[in-house]
């Protein structure tokens, strides 16, 4: 099944589930209009918090940078030594 | 008589063990699509035989026509590692990074695809956990994630790191992709699962490294993921340009619909 059509059926149980509220009254009428605002802030803000979370957590490796150099000298000398050349643009 | 019963019976017995070998040894084919990395993809190739010791493997060059002669470069690194290791199969000119990798394919002999980028920013030394992680678990695809604790990136600054997360957690909540970097380039595919994917992708750049997972995912391939780090390009200039959030947004809609 394509992806879109899962996240349709999605949106129409949950479009089931806001009607069936709004008929049945168990929420009072005036939060259960609003509750696709507040589902759709509330989305917004999970994925700013999820954004945020990534940010801080980035993993980084200033170290790979080092070892990096490192082979970068030992490749250079052993290709230098097999006559390829290793001058850069 | 029965001596030569014992005689055939022993050569058939190493004929066994023999084919039993060639069969488990599995062969390794890196391709490398190249444009102007001249000084580059001479350190990648050393830093790959390095790596690579006791693995049947060879490496496929897709060059599209590099002005600063790339390709003179590749060919002084056959005549040190040999022409049958190092394959150059180069192209006029540009012609996209998802052809680059179809291109290989073709020219490709191994039981297993690898893909890389040759400016350094995928080292090398992680092709044996990538190599590892597959006969481990018997997955048709592994991927390289930068994203995860042993994993990271360096060189980018707080722009690039917001934009990169930014997309991923767009791309997560859109696609559901059961994959953490969806847009590396850094993968070890069986081939048979190589072939199927690429066919069905036409997406360009990075994009198609997407859809080649995506669409992988949707067919229900067993994928696993090894950390890798990512240093930002050393030598030359990235290929990175200006319409790339308007590019990965129209590729993350396109997914979305085909997928």
């Amino acid at each position: 099944m394509k992806h879109i059509l899962k996240i349709m059926a999605l949106v129409v149980v949950v479009a089931g589930l806001w009607i069936s509220l709004l008929q049945t009254s168990v929420v009072p009428r005036s939060y259960t209009w609003l509750l696709p605002v507040y589902l759709i802030i509330s989305l917004g803000c999970y994925g700013l918090l999820m954004v945020g979370i990534g940010l801080i957590l980035f993993p980084t490796c200033p170290q790979e940078a080092v070892l990096l150099q490192k082979d970068i000298v030992e490749a250079k000398e052993f290709l230098t030594s097999r006559g390829v050349d290793v001058g850069s643009d | 008589m029965a001596k030569l019963e014992e005689i055939e019976t022993e050569e058939h017995q190493k004929a066994i063990i023999i084919s039993k070998r060639k069969r488990t040894k599995k062969k390794y084919s890196i391709i490398i699509p190249t444009y102007n990395e001249r000084l580059n993809i001479a350190l990648v190739i050393y830093l790959v035989f390095k790596h690579l010791q006791d693995i049947d493997f060879e490496v496929v060059i897709v060059d599209d026509g590099s002005p600063d002669g790339t390709q003179d470069i590749i060919k002084q690194l056959q005549n040190v590692y040999g022409d049958d290791l190092i394959l150059l199969r180069a192209r006029p000119k540009k012609l996209g990074l998802g052809t680059a990798y179809y291109h290989g394919l073709k020219h490709a002999s191994g039981d297993f695809i690898i893909i890389m980028d040759a400016d350094l920013s995928h080292h090398p030394k992680y092709l044996p956990n990538f190599i590892r992680k597959q006969m481990e678990t018997g997955a048709s695809i592994v991927t390289g994630t930068r994203y995860v604790r042993n994993g990271g990136v360096h060189g980018w600054n707080l722009v690039r790191k917001l934009t990169s997360r930014g997309a991923n957690v767009l791309a997560q909540t859109l696609l559901w992709p059961g994959v953490s970097d969806l847009t590396g380039s850094f993968r070890l595919y069986e081939r048979t699962a190589f072939e199927d994917v690429v066919s069905s992708c036409v997406s360009k750049g990075y994009v198609f490294q997407m859809e080649m997972i995506v669409r992988a995912s949707r067919k229900g391939y067993h994928i696993e993921a090894v950390p890798i780090t990512f240093v930002d390009r050393v030598y030359g200039s990235s290929k990175l340009g200006g319409s790339e959030i308007v590019e990965y947004l129209k590729g993350l809609f396109y997914l979305l619909f085909t997928t």
